[in-house]
């Protein structure tokens, strides 16, 4: 703070958050913690619950590791961020199971295995172990939101084309590709969502180089 | 040389025959014995052939044949008799039909209504590890089933021998995970009521003995550690490692079952990581559309071997 002209401009709120949605999307760009971005996404409500969770432990863990960050010796940090990962994820998986039983009971394993998600403990390590409180906050907010929506709309279009359903109410009258609702489905969703996303990316850059060619 | 040892087998043979003729004229009199004390058949053995199937042999064939006649029950619930759809006589054997595939983990209670006769049923133990283990690696494939540890598979399946080392390390971690954290939730934190530790005690077991393999490692196997060395620290933030742990709890599995598990799906990833390391080094040579570069394609390729593996769910025998 003594020197704020030496050091580079913190990153805003508003980055950190957007950096976490799209520039390293944990789902689409970093492909981190892909387990249950594939096994619980058969439905809108599934994806929202898990993402929910995983939202409020890397909030959770980011703040608390954020705060005791002078105070953990660095030789055993894997395993003390663990731990309080473990705790938090105990709590929500308590809250949840209280909550929302009937949800929890199609999600519950995945619940439990947030403790061992890599982007987590992987934010706990870039960002978290480093950066005062409320960068972290932000950062572990974009992270959370960024695997919410894509958890999210993962499940959209899988409930849409195996179910002809949203968030539980029946759009079409039949079930169109029952095939998105299996298990293989879940890959090819992927597959085609990750194009999409790779090919939204490449528009917006193009777009952004053409203008800064523009405006020079 | 030739004769001594010609004469060696031969005397073995013999005393082999005397030996059994001596049984036979043993097992003979028990027979008799038997008959003459209680007239009619006796229950030889009983086998679980089929999980829906029972063979019963008999020493005389059976009057009543009718599903009528006998009663199959589990022993935990004495009260509720499972169905026998068929019953199919040979001889002095009968086979039983039931409605229902039996646990291959059960405790089940035959008894014949005329002549009253009994008999304790479990099916085999080896039948049963048998069953968890291929359940595990094909119908319910860790990873094309059940979507679990797709990090390192997306991450470590690019080349064979990482691949290869990747799978043995992560079958014999995980047996050994399993088989500990399997005691401590048995022994220490059923009876404490402490299960909703679950996880803070089974991702300290995963550390824990990560940590530990990795210093006897680099102590002991120089070599070893520094082909698998890389692959232990990774084993840590994969689900996998403590979806066997988490699912054998929720079960309450007994032990044989719980180290079947472990097993089993530490050789179905094991498998499905050889496999896709095999398709993606092919992948190498093949024109793909650039937006489906790296790891688009490589989700499609999964999506394929998981279609394949459905056809693995028609190995209904092991359900």
């Amino acid at each position: 703070m003594s020197a704020p002209v030496l050091e580079p401009r913190p990153p805003s709120a508003r980055e950190l958050i957007l950096n976490g949605i799209f520039a390293e999307n944990p789902v689409f760009r970093l492909a981190l913690s892909l387990c249950p971005a594939v096994a619980v996404t058969t439905t809108v409500m599934n994806g929202l619950v898990l993402g929910v969770a995983v939202l409020l432990v890397q909030v959770l863990s980011s703040l608390t590791v954020a705060l005791a960050r002078g105070r953990i010796h660095p030789r055993i940090r894997i395993p003390v961020y663990t731990l309080i990962i473990a705790v938090w994820v105990s709590a929500i998986d308590m809250l949840l199971s209280g909550f929302v039983p009937a949800l929890y009971a199609q999600v519950g394993l995945y619940v439990k295995l947030i403790v061992a998600f890599a982007i987590i403990i992987s934010r706990l390590e870039v960002f978290a172990s480093r950066q005062p409180l409320v960068p972290s906050f932000y950062d572990a907010l974009g992270m959370g939101l960024g695997f919410l929506l894509a958890l999210v709309s993962i499940g959209a279009m899988r409930e849409l084309l195996g179910n002809g359903s949203l968030v539980g109410v029946p759009l079409v009258a039949s079930k169109p590709l029952l095939f998105f609702a299996l298990p293989a489905g879940g890959f090819f969703s992927i597959t085609l969502l990750m194009a999409l996303f790779n090919i939204i990316e490449r528009r917006v850059e193009s777009r952004r180089r053409l203008a800064a060619g523009a405006a020079r | 040389m030739r004769p001594a040892s010609g004469g060696g087998t031969g005397r073995g043979a013999l005393s082999g025959m005397v030996a059994l003729g001596a049984a036979l004229v043993l097992a003979a009199g028990f027979t008799g014995a038997a008959c003459a004390a209680q007239p009619g058949p006796v229950i030889r053995s009983v086998r679980v052939v089929r999980p829906d199937q029972v063979r019963l042999v008999l020493s005389s064939p059976l009057a009543g044949t009718d599903p009528g006649n006998f009663r199959f029950t589990e022993t935990a619930a004495p009260d509720v008799p499972i169905e026998i759809r068929t019953v199919r006589v040979e001889g002095t054997e009968v086979v039983l039909g039931m409605a229902q595939s039996l646990d291959p983990a059960g405790d089940y209670r035959l008894e014949v209504r005329e002549p009253p006769l009994e008999r304790r049923v479990r099916p085999s133990r080896w039948a049963l590890l048998l069953t968890v283990v291929l359940s595990a690696a094909l119908i319910n494939n860790f990873v094309f089933t059940r979507y679990l540890g797709l990090c390192i598979f997306f991450g470590v399946s690019k080349k064979r021998d990482t691949a290869v080392g990747m799978g043995a390390t992560f079958t014999f971690v995980m047996v050994a995970t399993g088989t500990l954290s399997w005691m401590l939730h048995q022994f220490v934190l059923k009876p404490l009521q402490l299960q909703f530790l679950q996880v803070l005690v089974f991702i300290g077991v995963v550390a824990f003995l990560v940590q530990l393999l990795d210093t006897v490692l680099k102590k002991t196997h120089r070599a070893l550690h520094e082909r698998f060395g890389i692959y232990l620290v990774l084993i840590t933030t994969n689900c996998i490692i403590l979806a066997v742990p988490l699912l054998n709890a929720a079960a309450d599995a007994g032990p044989l079952e719980s180290f079947a598990l472990a097993l089993g799906s530490g050789a179905g990833f094991a498998f499905a990581l050889f496999l896709m390391s095999c398709a993606r080094e092919r992948l190498e040579l093949a024109r793909v559309p650039s937006s489906f570069e790296g790891l688009p394609i490589a989700f499609a390729l999964a999506g394929l071997f998981a279609l394949a593996f459905m056809g693995f769910s028609g190995l209904d025998f092991l359900r």
